[in-house]
């Protein structure tokens, strides 16, 4: 009986005590869909020691946290976290289920979706409901096209979607918003684990670094070849910018594939993005236009890539790069300094 | 080494293909192996496919094969610089079975015929270079590729790489191209909604029409222009001899440029959508290119065998008419377990008794005379348009007087006597 | 030891270009290849038959009968068997329905040879879900290691592999007892050139076909469509985001004009 399902929920991610950004986005987005079915929303957090991070859940929009702290929850793992989520979801039956497509969560929810039977959308990155049906419209880039499907699970549930960290919005913490802590128990033995997490390792190069970049110059196709490709570093260097590829670029081995921006790369808001011979699929599109300055450089005045720019340049990669590090570089010299953004 | 063939074709052109569908059909054990992703991938031509040579390898292969469009109408055009003269010829009853010829996409084309040999039983393997020739006491008994493990054996090697045949050249059968021997070939797929396409060439769906562009489609160098319509693409392209290309200093891109943008041609493209560019070779040698094509063990088929008649811009045909020989030939000293020079030189007499070597023969002048005397092309095809354009001016001129001008507009700069040597030269190339 | 990988096979999305007015795919369609992630998976297969100096490697994939394209192309990687399900009441399966198809596939494989590791891409290149080798784990209760870049260490006699797995930002070494399910990234490994005899093989093999009849114990309301909870809702244009404001003027003004942007936006940029 799906009338049974009620409420929202969004699982959260946690390492190191800290709650990882998409779980706050997805709070966020989560509330509003809780809002319009009428409904609580609810935070699903596991783990060993983090009892402290209910309060932050809450904070970040939930009414409802569901706990479970266990030793053997320490660090992710797919077969314990699935028997408390599992466990979870079975007694407490929510109407949807969202998780953050992150490595971690897309592997979790696509066990649990298989476990209690019901359909899972990947990647979404534009989330609704209908209210009449208390359908959730997930929706995502569609395969081959700058087109978007929405996908709907009518007949099971819960619902469940993972979603694209960096597209949802967080509410702002507030501290005095109140809910309410369901602590569970559930038997979990080390020795029936079939893996063990040795060692974890933090890599803090160039993918962090893209990620977190405040400017980016994204290089595509439309540079030509590797050679042309040269001219993205060298403006790179001179504005102190990240440098960052469509998949083509990538697939072409231009450059490494951490460093692909869009739907299967990487995420990025920074404040300036700079698309140069992008253009500007939906695919790369999810995966940037959230940054504060667009700038597309693109010689087919009829690319999509214009859509998403706030400032557009109809041109020749080849020609216009040159004349803007010219420009950029004499703008150091009448300002006796540095350019660099910060 | 691993195992033996009784034959390695090299390369899945038509050529290839054509040899290897005939020989596995009789029940010889067949390797192909080809250097694209697959059959196709990267072969390249204007798009005329004949149905007689075809048919005579797979019957009534339109029933199967990925055709565009049959061909009911042939145009050509002596194109100046605005204005052309056009003749031509459409037959509806090249709509229907049995046909006349095909426009064609090869990376499909090609594809579905090599798919018709393995299901004969030829084992094709793409994505493999064939690097050399394994000879032995003088014989070719199988080939070296690029893979690790990439020795294999055959009793015979049947080479059909194509117009540069680097192993013919290796086994010292042929020497390298010379630039007036190969024309240089570039041509667009352009995408054109088929209403257009029908709209614009006066088609039905299942009619297609070629048309042949001398003149201005060369910047006056020695070369033609095609233009053919698929489906629901145009098949666009210009060539010429790789020599003038040189002295002119011609760069092939400009000079598809040139015709798409000549006000002839324009309006019939316009709106579509280009897809792809290639260029390819074309040997167009002729008679006195053909190399040595059979040895101990080995054969030359198609392009690599320079067997393409380049005033009717026929390859593919040939291509499949010599991949036929070759296997008749290799079939019959399968039987004899002979295969020497000797007994592989049925397939070179079949090769020279038959319309291929006949036809080339007939043409072996043609190039050369077209080469050396540019007249034809920078002369006569704009006296041509301006005959006809005074002739077609209603201007209140009689005709006849009309006719003396034209004449005279002939012959007044070169003089009767250049021109009437001018005609004969050509008619006795082309005769 | 028994490896099976999971193979798909799915249109070149390099090659298919979309007309961005129409947002129809190009009719000229593209070929269709071996999914990129799926030939890693392979390959890491070979290597660890190679390690071991012993073991079989089968490849099951499920799609319509020119799928047996894709097996061939692993037996070029160094796949021993191939199998293919194929059979109409297979189509139109969601993630969740693969899984269970293929998971009933896996069955009879393992019938024959016990099944000791799977391998799976990380994800499909045309639907980028990577979420049917998690789905199988589950079906065959084995744990899934998704996004596994390295395979450290394989412990023969106690049945245990050490793999690093790769994080949002890093990656962690996991100990994992076997039966497994991996899924594969790109830099796990690098595809060999294949050796002329595995192209040989590969263009003489004949894959196993199978049909629903042919599995054991399948329940037909869990396959295809049927067995599908996603739906396709609706398909639209993203709503079109403001901004587009195209410079104009030559060249050297239009970049005048940038750089006056820039400047102007002072909480941006910083001019030391
Ligand atoms: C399931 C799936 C997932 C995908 N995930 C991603 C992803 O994560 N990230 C991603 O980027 N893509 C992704 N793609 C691919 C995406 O659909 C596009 O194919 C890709 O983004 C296009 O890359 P591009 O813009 O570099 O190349 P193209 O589309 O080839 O564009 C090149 C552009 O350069 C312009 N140009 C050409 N010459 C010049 C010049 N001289 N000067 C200026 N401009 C010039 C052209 O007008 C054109 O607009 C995915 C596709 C699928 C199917
Ligand atoms: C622009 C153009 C227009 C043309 N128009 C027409 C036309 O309208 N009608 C017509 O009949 N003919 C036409 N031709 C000629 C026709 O294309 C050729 O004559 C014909 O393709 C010859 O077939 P083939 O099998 O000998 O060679 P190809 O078709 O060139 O095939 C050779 C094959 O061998 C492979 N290969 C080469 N080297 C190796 C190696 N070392 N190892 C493995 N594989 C190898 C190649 O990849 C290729 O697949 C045209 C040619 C051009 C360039
Ligand atoms: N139809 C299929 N046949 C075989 N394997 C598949 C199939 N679909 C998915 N897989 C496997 O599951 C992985 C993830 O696919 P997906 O979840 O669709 O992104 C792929 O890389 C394959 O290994």
């Amino acid at each position: 009986m799906i009338e049974e399902y009620r409420g929202v929920w969004v699982f959260i991610e946690q390492s190191d005590g800290e709650i990882a950004g998409v779980s706050k986005e997805l709070l966020g987005a989560g509330s509003k869909l809780a809002e319009k079915l009428d409904v609580p929303l609810a935070g699903v957090l596991l783990g060993e020691g983090i009892r402290e991070l209910s309060s932050q859940v809450i904070g970040y929009g939930a009414d409802i946290v569901y706990l479970i702290d266990h030793p053997v929850l320490k660090h992710y793992r797919t077969e314990s976290y699935m028997k408390g989520v599992n466990f979870l979801a079975e007694k407490y039956k929510p109407e949807i289920f969202l998780y953050g497509a992150t490595p971690n969560g897309k592997d979790l929810a696509s066990a649990v979706a298989t476990d209690l039977s019901t359909g899972l959308t990947a990647d979404t990155t534009m989330l609704d409901v209908d209210i009449d049906k208390r359908l959730l419209e997930a929706s995502r880039p569609a395969f081959g096209g700058n087109i978007m499907a929405t996908i709907l699970c009518k007949k099971n549930r819960p619902q469940m979607a993972t979603v694209r960290p960096k597209v949802m919005k967080a509410l702002s913490f507030d501290e005095s918003r109140q809910g309410k802590i369901i602590e569970e128990e559930i038997v979990l033995n080390e020795e029936d684990m079939r893996t063990k997490v040795i060692n974890i390792v933090k890599d803090v190069t160039k993918k962090a670094n893209l990620a977190d970049a405040h400017v980016i110059v994204c290089g595509g196709k439309g540079l030509g070849d590797a050679e042309g490709f040269k001219l993205i570093h060298e403006l790179a260097n001179t504005i102190g910018a990240s440098v960052g590829g469509t998949r083509d670029v990538i697939e072409a081995g231009w450059l490494p594939h951490e460093l692909q921006i869009g739907q299967t790369g990487e995420t990025v808001t920074p404040k300036i993005y700079f698309a140069i011979g992008v253009s500007g699929a939906i695919q790369h599109v999810v995966g940037m236009k959230n940054s504060e300055l667009i700038i597309a450089i693109n010689n087919d005045p009829n690319a999509p890539i214009f859509e998403v720019a706030t400032y557009g340049i109809v041109g020749d990669a080849h020609e216009v790069v040159p004349k803007l590090i010219e420009q950029v570089k004499q703008l150091r010299v009448e300002q006796g300094g540095e350019v660099s953004y910060v | 080494m691993s195992e033996k063939f009784d034959v390695i074709v090299v390369g899945a052109g038509p050529a290839g293909t054509a040899c290897a569908y005939l020989c596995a059909k009789s029940g010889l054990k067949v390797l192909q192996i080809e250097r694209g992703e697959y059959p196709g991938s990267k072969n390249v031509m204007g798009g005329v496919l004949y149905r007689k040579q075809t048919e005579e390898i797979i019957p009534e292969f339109w029933n199967d094969a990925p055709l565009e469009r049959p061909i009911v109408e042939q145009r050509f055009w002596m194109m100046d610089k605005e204005s052309t003269v056009t003749f031509g010829y459409k037959g509806l009853e090249w709509a229907k079975e049995p046909y006349n010829n095909f426009t064609v996409l090869r990376a499909p084309f090609d594809r579905w015929f090599a798919q018709k040999g393995v299901e004969q039983g030829v084992l094709l393997i793409n994505e493999t270079v064939v690097t050399e020739c394994i000879v032995e006491n003088d014989k070719v008994v199988g080939v070296k590729t690029d893979r690790p493990d990439g020795e294999i054996l055959a009793d015979v090697v049947v080479l059909a790489d194509g117009v540069n045949s680097l192993l013919a050249q290796q086994l010292g059968f042929r020497k390298e191209l010379k630039p007036d021997e190969v024309a240089l070939s570039v041509m667009e797929v352009i995408n054109l909604p088929k209403e257009k396409i029908n709209d614009r060439f006066n088609l039905e769906d299942n009619q297609g029409c070629t048309i042949e562009i001398f003149g201005d489609s060369t910047k006056g160098n020695l070369g033609t222009a095609f233009l053919y319509t698929n489906k629901d693409s145009l098949n666009i392209g210009v060539g010429t001899t790789l020599s003038s290309m040189m002295n002119a200093k011609l760069k092939p891109y400009d000079l598809l440029d040139y015709l798409k943008n000549h006000p002839m041609v324009a309006p019939l493209l316009a709106g579509g959508e280009s897809v792809e560019y290639l260029a390819h070779l074309i040997p167009e040698g002729g008679f006195h290119s053909v190399p040595k094509v059979a040895g101990h063990g080995v054969v030359v088929v198609g392009d690599a065998a320079q067997l393409v008649n380049a005033i009717h811009r026929e390859g593919s045909n040939m291509a499949m008419a010599s991949g036929k020989m070759a296997a008749e030939a290799i079939i019959k000293a399968k039987e004899r377990q002979d295969f020497s020079e000797a007994s592989l030189n049925k397939y070179r007499e079949a090769l020279y008794e038959s319309f291929i070597l006949k036809d080339l023969e007939k043409y072996k002048d043609a190039a050369h005379t077209f080469e050396h005397h540019p007249q034809y092309f920078n002369d006569y095809v704009p006296m041509l348009n301006q005959a006809m354009s005074k002739f077609f001016t209603v201007d209140g001129t009689p005709k006849r007087e009309k006719q003396k001008q034209i004449v005279k507009g002939f012959t007044g700069e070169k003089g009767t006597l250049n021109v009437i040597k001018d005609l004969y030269r050509a008619w006795k190339a082309v005769k | 030891m028994h490896i099976v990988v999971c193979v798909k096979q799915v249109p070149d999305t390099k090659i298919i270009k979309i007309n961005p007015k129409t947002n129809t795919l190009d009719r000229r369609s593209a070929p269709a290849i071996l999914n990129p992630y799926d030939a890693h998976a392979v390959q890491e297969a070979v290597k660890l038959k190679q390690a071991l100096g012993q073991g079989k490697i089968s490849v099951l994939s499920m799609g319509p009968p020119q799928a047996t394209e894709v097996i061939k192309k692993s037996i070029e990687i160094g796949a021993d068997e191939g199998y293919l399900i194929s059979d109409r009441a297979f189509a139109g399966a969601d993630t969740l329905a693969t899984s269970y198809a293929l998971s009933k596939a896996l069955e009879k494989i393992a019938a024959k040879h016990p099944i000791d590791i799977v391998i799976c891409g990380k994800h499909a290149i045309d639907g980028d879900t990577g979420q049917v080798g998690p789905g199988i784990a589950r079906r065959m209760d084995i744990p899934p290691i998704t996004n596994v870049i390295e395979v450290t260490k394989f412990d023969k006699e106690n049945r245990i592999i050490l793999v690093k797995r790769k994080l949002t930002n890093g990656y962690e070494e996991l100990e994992v007892q076997l039966p497994c399910l991996l899924t594969v990234e790109k830099e796990i490994n690098q595809i060999a050139y294949s050796p002329l005899p595995n192209m040989i093989r590969a263009a003489r093999y004949k894959p196993n076909i199978w049909s629903v009849g042919d599995l054991e114990a399948v329940d037909k309301a869990q396959l295809g469509l049927k067995g599908s909870p996603t739906v396709v809702g609706k398909m639209f244009t993203p709503p079109k985001l403001d901004g587009g404001k195209l410079l104009e003027g030559a060249v050297d003004e239009q970049v005048k004009q940038l750089i006056e942007v820039l400047s102007e936006r002072k909480e941006l940029l910083n001019v030391k």
